[in-house]
């Protein structure tokens, strides 16, 4: 069902209390005026409304990315408010009715996103009980909600519809109001099927490709053959048989074609005479490594400091050094990015799957030179993005093929477009060392990370730049310095990020960032560790941790897995089979996950299997077990592919792997078997579990492949064309 | 421009193209108003648009719709509905077997073809006839136990 807030209710309902659910065709929700609705996080009516039928609204700036979240705040809110479920909707990531809850990323969404309507909802529920304690002339203390009813000790009863009027929920949000009792829960922590699911199974879902707009014409764009290439000339003659050409825009070094029907479009983008300029600007991609190394560092960030590791590692007698490396790797959506854009009256709106409606709203004004008011952006769930990927660039480009011609536009990016032009995790290197002193005791730990100087916040336009209009890109240091400081209790530790000037090709965020490649090196190194003091990785890790749930974790993760320390396997037969743990303290303060890999390596021709995965997983109180298993398993799979065969491409103009054939991904019959045990903490706060279980991964699988080979990995991806010179090393 | 007459869920469509070399796909999109097969690819490589052709799977962004005629397609749309699923539909329903789900259609088209041919497959049969169909979430664990329960595993 697509739920929507028509204009006549909307007026009629005097302060947006009351909306008007029903289904209705995508146009009339394209012609809805921008309703006047408070969109301010701190009021309760910026994320509630209930209307006089009892039905609650939802304004949630948290996007549903294909993750389930949508019936996960659908619980936390029913079950809060104490309505059912089915009396609930959800309007997500519409600059015009939903606050700004910051980008969905991270694995914040119920953690940060999902409390805040937690609290609204408490609030709500509070003024909905004293109204009707004074409608009812009894004690506050007397009355209770039950499935939408206020039901007071003496028997009476007010549907809480009926207690709503024009502004009862126009109140500050309460930090303090109370929360319902985790003992009386009845929705949260159920394993509640998702509401999207059967429309996804029978075609009825309306993707953000799906949407359309009245009189809707179809752009492709045209990118540049090198990414700083200049568009010298183009032949509009080239295209002249294409049926249904309504324009070729240029806008500087900015491309594109619109035309009636998809087909022209597609076909105009491909057959257009184009002319650009040779750019070589790209690094040598045999050369990466050298060239991250060699880059300029702008500053450095030390994230932790205990100790002295300088003058213990000055003494130590032993002493461990490595190196690791993490590919370029692209987000790789399975629908490319798209976006649909529509002016009028000097006002646009633009549909988009962005993560971040709010900011891609203000990007959008800066770009077209408007202000924020007179831009709208509307959220319509795309393929999962799991990042920053291209549908902020494909609104960008919509938006500016839109105001070219004077109708709505469509821009649906091609799967070269995608794989070329979304921005990618960047390259990563991490330089490790540990010195041991005389008692065999690990003494000192030093880190340095080589990484971009931003993440973005606000990733810079590809439309905007092309066509040199302004921009609003933003840096931030981001989360990506996470996880390089280290759970265990070493007794000298200095881990430090060197923030590099520049990186080959445009960085955002790729699910788990900085995360994933700081915990591939932490935990592999650990490994290297615990094997040069010939100890169980499993016994020196708990030995290493002080942290009550840290512990429980590891242990029952290895009962899950059934975990024996083993003497050294064979490693002479032509296929080994190894096992290996990784650890990881979510950003030291949030969900924990433990990792137990099982691999399998054929030493002839250096491939690698991974057969099953088991996962110890805790993150305070699940909102929804099965949409977190989900999760939880979609992170295994994906990172195994990342792990062993995503690397992205280049010659010195552009991405060269612009498709699946050039840049593979995980298939069926690669898929390892996962085992997940849930620790359920009901009493504690919900964290998040979207991406944490991804950064366990790769030094899993590393620890594995050493175990069975005794060969350690330290470059991303392990593909045959790595193992194999490390396994004949030997 | 010639009306060409589709066979699409079991009724016959005209449609009016203007070039017979449009990918069915955009045909069945955007002339037809079917969301089923998704464009993920144009390249036949990720399956995102996979439709039954007198009961095979095919890729729709790969097939023009000259090469059509009158051969028998079937979307996801014509395989079951809202009050009356297809097997495999309700099997993903039941093993709530999607992500953002932008996959599944090809995921569920594809079996659909393998079950015709086989009632009964494997597990590893499973997983071969969906090699060369690509999901991003890392849903297959799912996906394959929504086929084996489709077919009665
Ligand atoms: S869209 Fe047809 S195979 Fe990818
Ligand atoms: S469920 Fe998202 S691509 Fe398969």
């Amino acid at each position: 069902m697509t739920v929507i807030m028509d204009r006549r209710s909307v007026l009629l309902a005097a302060g947006a209390l009351i909306v008007t659910f029903g289904v209705v065709p995508e146009r009339a929700r394209a012609q809805t005026a921008a309703p006047q609705k408070s969109v301010s996080p701190d009021r309760v009516e910026g994320f509630l409304a209930i209307d006089h039928d009892g039905k609650v609204t939802v304004y949630s700036g948290k996007v549903d990315l294909g993750t389930g979240v949508r019936t996960a705040l659908t619980q936390i809110v029913a079950e809060e408010l104490d309505v059912p479920m089915s009396q609930v909707a959800i309007i997500e990531g519409d600059t015009a009715l939903t606050p700004d809850q910051g980008t969905t990323s991270g694995s914040y969404s119920i953690e940060r996103g999902g409390m805040q309507l937690r609290r609204a909802a408490a609030t709500a529920r509070q003024a909905l009980l004293r109204k009707a304690a004074a409608d009812l002339e009894v004690e506050l203390s007397s009355v209770l909600v039950q499935d939408g009813v206020v039901r007071a000790s003496n028997g009476q009863e007010i549907p809480i519809g009926q207690l709503v009027s024009g502004d009862s929920l126009a109140i500050d949000v309460d930090p303090n109001a109370p929360e319902k009792r985790v003992s009386e829960y009845t929705i949260v922590g159920k394993p509640v099927a998702r509401l999207d699911i059967p429309q996804k199974v029978n075609g009825r879902f309306t993707y953000m490709q799906d949407f359309k707009l009245p009189g809707m014409l179809h752009g492709r764009v045209i990118r540049p053959s090198g990414i700083g290439s200049k568009l010298i000339s183009y032949e509009e003659s080239s295209i002249s048989d294409i049926p249904g050409i309504v324009r070729v825009v240029r806008l500087g070094n900015f491309l594109g074609v619109v035309a009636e029907t998809e087909w022209s479009a597609v076909k105009a983008a491909q057959q257009l005479t184009v002319t650009w300029s040779r750019w070589e600007g790209l690094p040598d991609q045999t050369q990466l490594w050298e060239h991250v190394r060699n880059t300029r560092i702008v500053h450095d960030d030390v994230l932790s400091n205990v100790g002295s590791s300088a003058s213990a590692m000055a003494v130590t007698p032993r002493k461990l050094s490595a190196t690791y490396d993490f590919a370029i790797q692209t987000h790789g959506s399975i629908g490319p990015s798209c976006a649909v854009a529509s002016f009028s009256e000097g006002a646009v709106t633009c549909w988009t799957a962005s993560q971040a409606t709010h900011n891609l709203r203000k990007q959008l004004a800066a770009m077209l030179e408007l202000s924020d008011a007179k831009v709208r952006c509307v959220y319509v769930e795309g393929a999962g993005c799991y990042g920053r990927n291209g549908h902020e660039d494909a609104a960008a480009d919509a938006a500016l093929l839109a105001r070219a011609v004077g109708s709505p536009v469509r821009v649906q990016w091609m799967r070269a477009d995608e794989h070329g032009w979304d921005p990618k995790g960047p390259p990563t290197l991490l330089d490790m060392r540990a010195g041991i002193n005389q008692g065999h005791e690990l003494v000192a730990w030093e880190s340095e990370l080589f990484i971009p100087q931003g993440g973005p916040t606000l990733v810079e336009l590809v439309g905007a730049g092309l066509a040199g209009l302004k921009d609003l890109s933003q840096l931030s240091p981001g989360g990506v310095l996470n996880d390089l400081a280290i759970p265990y209790t070493f007794p000298n530790v200095k881990t430090t990020a060197h923030r590099l000037e520049s990186t080959p090709l445009k960085p955002s965020w790729i699910r788990s960032p900085g995360r994933l490649q700081n915990t591939f090196a932490n935990e592999s190194f650990m490994d290297e560790i615990a094997a040069e003091l010939h100890a169980d990785p499993l016994e020196y890790r708990l030995e290493h941790l002080d942290d009550r749930r840290g512990n429980e974790l590891l242990e029952r993760l290895a009962t899950l897995s059934n975990w024996r320390a083993r003497p050294q396997p064979d490693r002479s037969a032509h296929v080994v089979t190894g096992r290996g743990l990784a650890y990881v303290k979510y950003e030291l303060v949030r969900t924990y996950v433990g990792a137990v890999a099982e691999v399998r390596i054929n030493r002839k021709t250096g491939e690698i299997a991974v057969q099953r995965f088991y996962i110890a997983h805790d993150c305070g109180q699940i909102v929804n077990p099965d949409g977190l298993r989900n999760q939880i398993e979609g992170c295994i799979v994906q990172t195994v592919s990342r792990v062993l065969k995503e690397e992205v491409t280049f010659d010195h103009a552009m991405v060269t792997s612009l498709d699946w054939a050039t840049y593979p991904i995980l298939t069926f019959p690669e898929v390892p078997d996962v085992v997940i045990d849930l620790i359920d903490r009901p009493n504690e706060p919900p964290w998040g579990g979207g991406e944490p279980a991804c950064a366990v991964v790769p030094a899993a699988i590393g620890n594995a492949i050493f175990e069975a080979t005794g060969a350690r990995l330290r470059s991303m991806p392990f593909t045959p064309a790595k193992v194999k010179p490390a396994l004949n090393w030997l | 421009m010639a009306a060409t007459v589709l066979n699409v869920n079991g009724r016959m469509e005209s449609v009016t193209i203007a070039d017979p070399d449009t990918p069915l796909l955009y045909v069945l999109r955007n002339e037809l108003g079917l969301r089923g097969p998704r464009f993920g690819c144009g390249l036949g490589q990720c399956g995102a648009c996979t439709v039954l052709i007198d009961g095979e799977a095919a890729r729709s962004c790969v097939t023009p719709l000259s090469s059509v005629g009158a051969s028998n397609v079937v979307t996801l749309e014509g395989l079951g509905s809202d009050a009356d699923p297809h097997p495999l539909q309700q099997a993903f329903i039941d093993e709530q077997a999607v992500q953002c789900g932008y996959c599944i259609n090809g995921m569920i088209m594809q079996s659909a073809a393998l079950l015709r041919r086989k009632a009964k497959p494997s597990d590893q049969e499973i997983k071969q006839e969906l090699a060369n169909n690509l999901c991003r979430c890392g849903t297959h664990l799912r996906i394959v136990r929504a086929v084996r329960r489709a077919a009665g595993l």
